[in-house]
């Protein structure tokens, strides 16, 4: 990390050059008519249950994906018809919160249009599957009924905006919560296409710009912005493009450490591209927390390489022009330099189950929800059950970055009402620490990237891993294991003490040594292997950590000193 | 193009004339070259102006190259998911320019195979995923090379580069299938293949370097000299022209037979391929293809049973000795009772009701009985004790073959008929029952199983002058002829427009060919698609209510010389889109409605508007 590329800093590849400079999807998205594309038209084909590519990637900056149900693309290949094409909706939900009422309508929206299920995302928000092209507006005009959207939740825009949920800290967690929401309203670009393809509302001719700040071409790549309140890291801070950091002085927040260029994004057999974990770059006052996003995401919009896509991630770009000199144009953009960071320390980045008082006397209870997917199946009947609390609620919800699910503010009498209907559906069991402590993507049927199983699959495997555990007496240790379908790394597995990515049918890639509360990444220790080998290994390991681990010695920090894998300090070295 | 036909566009009297006496002097096989031949010319000139190639699959492509180009065709194929193999065969194609040959570069994924045939020079570059599959687009493409219908390639030359990653098991699996293949078939390979891991760029140019050095070298007329005498045999036909018909049918395998129906649909429609190879069998689009069923083995059985009957029992059917259990399984309709069956029975059993059922007056009644009652059902309701064999027969209807609308061009699918089959099931007196043809395509003719056929010619449903725009109306299985229509008009470059009408129940289950139909609309081969589906949607639609709803466009292609066809079901279908028809014609022409009428006769009168209905 030089600084010498300051001040004479490479512009080759940034939005300074012409669109035939620049990658294809930069003149797509210049010539979309600020996103409108050829959507609207899209949606009338009848030849098809499919958009243009073209329309495809745009519509992922109104928060849809046009996906097919992979598990039948062969068989309807033979029989000559089309895949299985829907869409995936997500919706835009800062820091996970919603009323008991905007959860029934998302629970009737699924039902009608969703096949039965809803997705809580590992970024605190729920998906939408299995929707057909013409479902796609009535879904999305209800969904504005109840005062939610899915503006910018995909596309190279600044993403849902995460906040801790914390639920003990009811104070703090309603101060961060509410610079969140800000936040994500500041951030997200105008965009008149939504309104105007989705609620049908009629274009207005102005002259000015529509996006004044992001422009035609918007930011080079998705950019992630998340606040976090310590002791708890649920959301990862490491990961995020943008970090916020809660500093609070008895219980009184006074400001935030600013984090940057976090990401899990990699390629398989493309070294140049890594996971990376956020540097904190020093602490800003509470009031400059739309100042400070400001100027970090003009630095990524105006230096971001922008001709190819998978080095254009805010991470690249600090790791090409250097740490210290992006932090001077941001502290130069900003108008007045960070103060030193505060200090701060994190415990886990998992959730806290079960029931908890918060300081205002009000209760919580966080509901473990596998791999966020929430469904009826047999006695365990999520769907319904979810469906009935909010009924009753008079508190919200809040989803947590694990893809659970917190029914927060309950009043103490309120309690033995929501308990009577947790069990009342079959939601309350006890669970190893393993899989408390699991996250798995989306992966088959529905994403198109994914290369292997995850969601279906993980629950599964860590029935195996379990019995491995029990084994060894270690069943109520909490170990982080997070699953992928794909290298994309969707589920925050390379900051797992074990992670897996998908590389194809039943195939994984095995990393160890990442950190506990997410602050080291981990290193591939096998290559492409099957189930068998992936068992037999942690087998060995699990044994050892067993039987030699030190005091309170984390299982992700046992792998690097029993040598299984070196200490990545730095992304740049993930696959060195 | 039968002889009978009238001057094609701007042919003077006296080419017509030579045409005429050449038409009756030669044979279908010959015809057929000839067709083939002129087809081939023009797809030469087409190919000079860089035009997609459109060659109809006899053996066009020869005599043209023998004429135009003095050099042999190269193409170089890539399959690709992440671009890598693409990027490659860019380049491949780069230095092949470079070193003086014209290649064209197709994406398997758009490769239409029957092209295969007339490559000369072939270079492939591809990638493999999954397990050892090849990439998405191009898995068609692996099926027909590895299934019977992939042609014989003596005088293909051909070279592949395989792109993988070592860390599968399956390393570089699918450049390894296509060189072994292309080996099988009888190509010649010009240099080893070569599997390149991740890092792919110096195995691939090295690869690429050593394959122009060879094919830079040995280009020349030659080469395609040499093609078009090993096609000659292809031409030939069959050996022995064996003329087969209905009283002769011809044993045709099945090549395939698949489930067009998605998921979860009311109905199962499928597509069989039946091979018509040595049969010297030759249709044109339009025509159907007659199909010699047999009854289900278990209905034979379940009948014997009715019967007290031994299977082995001798009868005589026309003054051939056979047993009754062949008889019923292949001589006669043992399913659908006729008015005869009734009478005959009646007879036998001497049972009143019957007898009553069978006199005149009864006809309404009779009808709803025999809807109700098959021949199983009524002798078991009217058993007839120590029955004679030979007495039940003299009743029953001889088994009658099966009509189907062939659903392929000859020009796309040489020696092959194919054909879209929906599947009769129905429930009757609480037993499942189902068709005989149908359900014998749908239980019984797996691959390698061979059905006796012969071709029912249909000259009142046929293509106009390749310049004429058409409009093709059809529901359900009606689509068939049309499959054959667009086949002939992409094989033989046809100019003129095409607009299709296709109905059924759901989009999602029931849009029969739906990707062929998008690849030509891609191609804008279809110029037009319309579609209804009645059942997705609380408003029921159907094709007639597309036809109004576009009515302005299609009263101009009908002005513009449009020739109309309507195939499917006769019951409602046909009417209601003639009713439309007239409707359009008021509607637009602006005329009262006789005069509408009277146009639509006329369009029928010029042969205009034409049906296939049943
Ligand atoms: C639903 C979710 C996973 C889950 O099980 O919860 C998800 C699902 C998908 N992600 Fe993700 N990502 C999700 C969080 C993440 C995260 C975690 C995070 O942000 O904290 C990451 C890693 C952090 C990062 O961005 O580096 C992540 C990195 C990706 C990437 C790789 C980006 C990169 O820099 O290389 C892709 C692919 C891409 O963008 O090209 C991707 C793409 C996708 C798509 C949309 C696939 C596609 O592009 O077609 C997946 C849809 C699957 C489906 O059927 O629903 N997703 N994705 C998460 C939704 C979060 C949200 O509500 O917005
Ligand atoms: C020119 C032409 C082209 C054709 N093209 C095609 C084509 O492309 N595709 C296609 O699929 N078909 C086509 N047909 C129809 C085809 O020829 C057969 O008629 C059809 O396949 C049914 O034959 P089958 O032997 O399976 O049924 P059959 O054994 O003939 O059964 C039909 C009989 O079953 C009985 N039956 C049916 N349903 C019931 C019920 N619910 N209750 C009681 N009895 C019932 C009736 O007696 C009916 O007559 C075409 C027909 C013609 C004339
Ligand atoms: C999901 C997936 C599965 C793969 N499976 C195999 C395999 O089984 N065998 C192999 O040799 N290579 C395999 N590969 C590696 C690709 O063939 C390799 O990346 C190749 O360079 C891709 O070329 P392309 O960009 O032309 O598609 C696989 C790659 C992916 C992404
Ligand atoms: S990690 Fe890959 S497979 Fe899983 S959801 Fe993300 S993109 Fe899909």
């Amino acid at each position: 990390m030089t600084e010498t590329s300051h001040p004479a800093v490479d512009r080759s590849r940034d939005i300074s050059q012409p669109l035939d400079r620049l990658g294809p999807d930069e003149t797509l998205k210049a010539t979309s008519d600020q996103l409108r594309g050829t959507i609207a038209l899209g949606l009338l084909d009848e030849i098809t249950g499919s958009v243009t590519p073209e329309d495809n990637k745009l519509m992922k900056f109104h928060g849809i994906y046009m996906q097919d149900d992979r598990d039948i693309r062969d068989e309807r290949r033979r029989q000559k018809l089309e895949p299985a094409y829907t869409f995936m909706i997500r919706v835009r939900m800062p820091g996970g919160v919603c009323s008991p009422a905007q959860w029934l309508k998302l629970d009737e929206l699924a039902r009608a249009y969703g096949g039965d299920t809803i997705r809580l995302t590992t970024r605190q928000t729920v998906q939408f599957h299995w929707v057909l092209k013409e479902n796609l507006r009535p879904t999305i005009q209800k969904l504005h009924e109840a005062l939610l959207d899915s503006i910018a939740a995909c596309g190279d825009v600044p993403r849902g905006v995460m906040c801790s949920v914390d639920p003990r800290l009811s104070r703090l967690h309603a101060q961060v919560y509410a610079a969140a929401s800000r936040t994500s309203a500041h951030a997200i670009p105008n965009q008149r296409a939504y309104h105007e393809i989705w609620y049908g509302e009629e274009r207005v001719a102005t002259s000015e710009p529509e996006e004044p700040f992001f422009g035609r071409q918007y930011l080079p790549r998705k950019f992630k912005i998340g606040f976090v309140i310590p002791p708890s890291n649920d959301i990862d801070v490491y990961t995020q493009d943008l970090g916020f950091i809660a500093i609070a002085e008895a219980g009184e927040l006074k400001g935030f450490d600013v984090s940057i260029g976090g990401g899990m994004g990699r390629t398989d057999q493309a070294p140049e591209t890594y996971p990376r974990l956020a540097d904190v770059v020093g602490f800003i006052p509470a009031e400059k927390v739309l100042a400070a996003t400001d100027a970090v995401m003009s630095v990524q919009r105006d230096y971001g390489d922008r001709t190819n896509r998978a080095h254009a991630r805010f991470k690249y770009t600090i790791d090409d022009k250097g740490l210290g000199w992006i932090k001077a144009e941001i502290e130069r953009r900003m108008g007045f330099a960070f103060e030193p960071a505060r200090p701060f320390s994190f415990r886990s980045n998992g959730d806290e189950f079960g029931w908890v008082e918060g300081e205002d006397g009000l209760w919580h209870h966080t509901l473990f929800i596998e791999n966020g997917r929430v469904i009826d199946h047999g006695e365990k009947r999520l769907m319904d059950g979810l469906r009935e609390i909010a009924r009753v609620h008079k508190g919200a919800f809040r989803l947590t970055p694990n893809q659970n699910l917190c029914i927060s503010d309950v009043a103490p009498e309120d309690r033995p009402r929501i308990d009577a209907l947790l069990s009342e559906y079959g939601l309350v069991e006890t669970r190893s620490a393993l899989r408390l402590n699991s996250i798995a993507c989306v992966a088959l049927p529905t994403c198109a990237l994914a290369m292997a199983e995850s969601e279906r699959y993980l629950p599964t495997l860590i029935d195996r891993i379990e019995s491995i555990l029990d084994a060894h007496g270690l069943r109520e240790e909490p170990i982080t294991i997070r699953m992928s379908g794909c290298p994309n790394g969707c589920s925050r597995p390379y900051v797992a003490e074990i992670g897996l990515s998908g590389r194809a049918p039943g195939k994984y890639n095995l990393y160890l040594g990442g950190g506990f509360h997410g602050q080291r990444l981990n290193k591939m220790h096998l290559e492409n292997v099957g189930e068998q080998k992936i068992l037999e290994t942690l087998d060995e390991i699990i044994g050892r950590y067993a039987a030699e681990r030190g005091a309170d010695e984390r299982f992700g920090d046992f792998a690097i000193r029993a040598g299984y894998v070196p200490e990545v300090t730095e992304g740049r070295f993930f696959n060195a | 193009m039968s002889a009978s036909e009238f001057p094609g566009p701007g042919l003077t009297p006296d080419q017509w004339e030579h045409i005429q006496s050449l038409a009756k002097a030669i044979s279908p096989e010959q015809a057929l070259w000839l067709s083939g031949y002129f087809a081939g010319v023009r797809d030469a000139e087409r190919r000079e102006a860089g035009r997609p190639a459109l060659a109809p699959n006899i053996p066009v492509g020869r005599p043209a190259a023998a004429a135009s180009v003095d050099e042999r065709r190269l193409t170089i194929l890539f399959g690709s998911e992440t671009g890598n193999s693409r990027a490659l065969a860019q380049a491949l194609s780069g230095a092949a320019r470079e070193a003086g040959r014209q290649p064209t570069v197709v994406d398997i994924a758009d490769y239409k195979t029957r092209a295969l045939r007339d490559e000369q020079d072939l270079l492939i570059v591809v990638s493999t995923y999954g397990e050892g599959d090849p990439p998405q687009g191009a898995a068609d493409f692996f099926e027909f090379l590895d299934s019977r219908k992939a042609p014989k390639l003596p005088d293909l030359r051909f070279a592949v580069l395989a792109l993988g990653d070592s860390t599968y098991e399956r390393y570089c699996e699918a450049g390894k299938r296509l060189d072994r293949r292309l080996e099988e078939l009888g190509a010649t390979r010009i240099q080893p293949r070569v599997d390149c891991d991740v890092d792919y760029d110096e195995p691939a140019a090295a690869w690429t370097a050593d394959i122009i050095a060879k094919i830079a070298k040995q280009s020349g007329a030659n080469g395609a000299a040499a093609t078009v005498l090993a096609d000659a045999p292809h031409v030939a036909g069959p050996a022995s022209p064996a003329l087969y018909d209905k009283r002769n049918p011809f044993p045709a395998t099945v090549l395939e037979n698949l489930v067009l129906t998605g998921r979860g649909s009311t109905k199962e429609t499928r597509h069989v391929e039946l091979s018509l190879e040595g049969s010297g069998l030759i249709y044109e689009p339009g025509d159907a293809l007659g199909l010699m069923p047999k009854n289900d083995p278990q209905l034979v059985e379940i009948l014997l049973a009715a019967l007290k009957l031994d299977g082995s029992a001798p009868v005589e059917i026309k003054g051939r000795a056979s047993t009754i259990a062949e008889a019923f399984e292949s001589g006669f309709e043992i399913s659908a009772a006729t008015p005869r069956f009734l009478e005959h029975w009646a007879k036998l059993s001497g049972a009143d009701q019957l007898a009553r059922l069978a006199g005149e007056e009864a006809t309404a009644e009779r009808t709803a009985f025999l809807r109700q009652n098959h021949v199983v059902d009524i002798v078991r309701a009217y058993p007839v004790a120590g029955l004679e064999a030979q007495a039940l027969v003299a009743g029953l209807r001889p088994l009658q073959p099966r009509l189907y609308s062939i659903a392929s061009s000859l020009a796309a699918a040489p020696e092959e008929a194919h054909l879209t089959v929906s599947t009769v099931r129905y429930d009757l007196n609480g037993e499942p029952r189902s068709g005989v043809a149908s359900g014998h395509l749908a239980a019984r003719a797996t691959p390698d199983a061979t059905l006796p056929v012969y071709v029912q010619a249909n000259p009142h449903f046929r293509l106009p002058t390749d310049d004429r725009p058409i409009i093709m109306i059809g529901a359900g299985t009606g689509v068939a002829p049309y499959r054959a229509f667009l086949q002939e008009r992409e094989a033989r470059g046809a100019e003129g427009r095409n607009w299709l009408f296709f109905g059924e129940r759901n989009f999602r289950s029931d849009f029969l060919y739906q990707t062929e139909w998008q690849g030509w609309l891609k191609d804008k081969l279809l110029t037009r698609m319309d579609v209804a589906f009645s059942r997705d949607r609380a408003t029921k639609v159907y094709v007639q209510d597309k036809l109004r709803a576009q009515a302005k466009e299609v009263f101009a292609w009908l002005e513009q010389g449009g020739h109309v066809y309507v195939c499917g079901d006769a019951a409602h279908l046909a009417p209601d889109v003639h009713e439309s028809l007239i409707g359009v014609v008021q509607d637009q022409g602006g005329v009262a409605r006789d005069a509408a009428e009277e146009y639509v006769r006329n369009l029928q009168r010029d042969h205009r508007y034409q049906r296939d209905v049943y």
